[in-house]
Formats: structure tokens, sequence, C-alpha cells
């Protein structure tokens, strides 16, 4: 089995009403696959995502105990 | 190399004194670059009355350190200084804070830009803006290199 948290930053954050959540799977699947099996419909086409706090693409490969976050693009400075 | 994500005020040019004191650089710097980003009190055609900024706690600094490291692969570095304001933010009050430190002016003039649109595009940090109108919005996605 494989657990993973997830969390969800700014305007992400609010459309799901949540920041964050924990999610147990058989496999291991990628990261668009997690939001596809979590959300039930596609990735917004701007979502960045990061595993373990390093930017990855969406066809990354979960492991166990991962940190995934999915987020709008970024606006600080 | 420091790094400060600070939740509230601070003044950039104190910040820059306080960091060159305690450096053992004395002597050996010919130049120090600066960048200093101000919040505005407009923005795509509106009045902004404040904002505010979320950041993502630990990638954040991962990235941050990314970026100076890579900078210091590129350029001749000696000491680099990134302050970032979270929280809630009013016009005028200084967002972010570069600072390099260098032998010669070209590393510093160039290392403090390119850390500044590398800290633009990949720093984990989102800005909610509070209008004059009162209605908040988020800020969809930074200018390029302007």
């Amino acid at each position: 089995m494989i657990t993973i948290t997830l969390h969800y930053f700014a305007s992400l954050r609010e459309q799901i009403g949540r920041s964050q959540e924990t999610l147990t799977l058989a496999d291991s699947i990628t990261v668009l696959d997690v939001w596809q099996y979590v959300h039930q419909t596609p990735l917004p086409d701007n979502t960045l995502i990061a595993v373990n706090m390093e930017y990855v693409e969406r066809m990354h490969y979960i492991c166990d105990g991962d940190e995934v976050a999915f987020f709008p693009p970024v606006t600080g400075g | 190399m420091t790094i400060k994500i600070v939740d509230s005020v601070f003044d950039p040019f104190l910040e820059i004194q306080d960091f060159q004191t305690q450096l053992a650089l004395n002597g050996k710097f010919g130049a120090t670059s600066i960048f200093i980003g101000t919040m505005r009190d407009f923005n795509e055609g509106d009045e902004v009355h404040a904002m505010t900024l979320e950041h993502y706690e630990g990638m954040t600094q991962k990235q941050l350190e990314k970026i100076i490291t890579t900078a210091k692969d590129k350029w001749t570095i000696l000491e680099a200084l990134i302050v970032h304001r979270i929280g809630d933010i009013l016009p005028s009050e200084p967002i972010v804070l570069i600072a390099i430190w260098s032998v010669h002016r070209a590393d510093a003039f160039e290392a403090c830009r390119y850390i500044m649109e590398e800290l633009k595009s990949n720093a984990p940090f989102w800005k909610r803006e509070t209008l004059s109108s009162h209605q908040t919005r988020w800020v969809l996605k930074n200018t390029g290199s302007k």
C-alpha cells in the first residue's frame, strides 16, 4: 500500500475547500492520475505540481510517504 | 547565503546594513547590487488597498536555496541575501529584497536580476489583492521580465 499526503494552495485550495488530505492507494500511479482519482475532473491546465517540495511533471509516479502539492502559477516578488 | 521569510514590515536598507556588518568580507567585495520590490496601490487598472501573500512553507526556502546555488554556479558571488514578506501587506511596504555581494559589478548585477526572475517564476508565493471595492482576487500570473 502507498500512503501520500495531498496539499493545495491559494485559489486551488479555495476551489477545493480544503488545504490537505491523505490518500492510500494499492499501487504507484502518476500525480496526474492522483488528481483525477481524487477530484474526478481534469487537472486545470496551468496547475503546477510538486512532490516533496520539488517540481515534477504530470507523469511523475508517486512513492509511499510522498507529499504531493497542487497549486496555481506562482505570483511572488 | 541567507534567506528570510518575514511576516511583518521590514526595512530593506536596515537588512542590508545589518547583513553587511556581519559579513567577514571587509575589503573583499567591490560591488553590491540590490533589488527591492514594493507593493503598488494599483494593478490591472484597479485600486488595490491591501494584499495577502501566502507561501508553501519549506518548499519556498528549498526553491530559493536552489536558485542561489544555480546563480553561484553561473557568477562569482561572495554573498547573497533574500528577504521576502508573507501575510498582510499594505501599499508602499517592501515585498522582496535581493542583495548580492561580488568582487566586480557584472556578477552582482546579473546574479541579482537572475535570482529575482527565478524567484518570480519558481518560488511558491501567491498574492491575493483586496480592491477599493473590498472585493478580493488572486493575482493570476506574474508579469514577464518587466
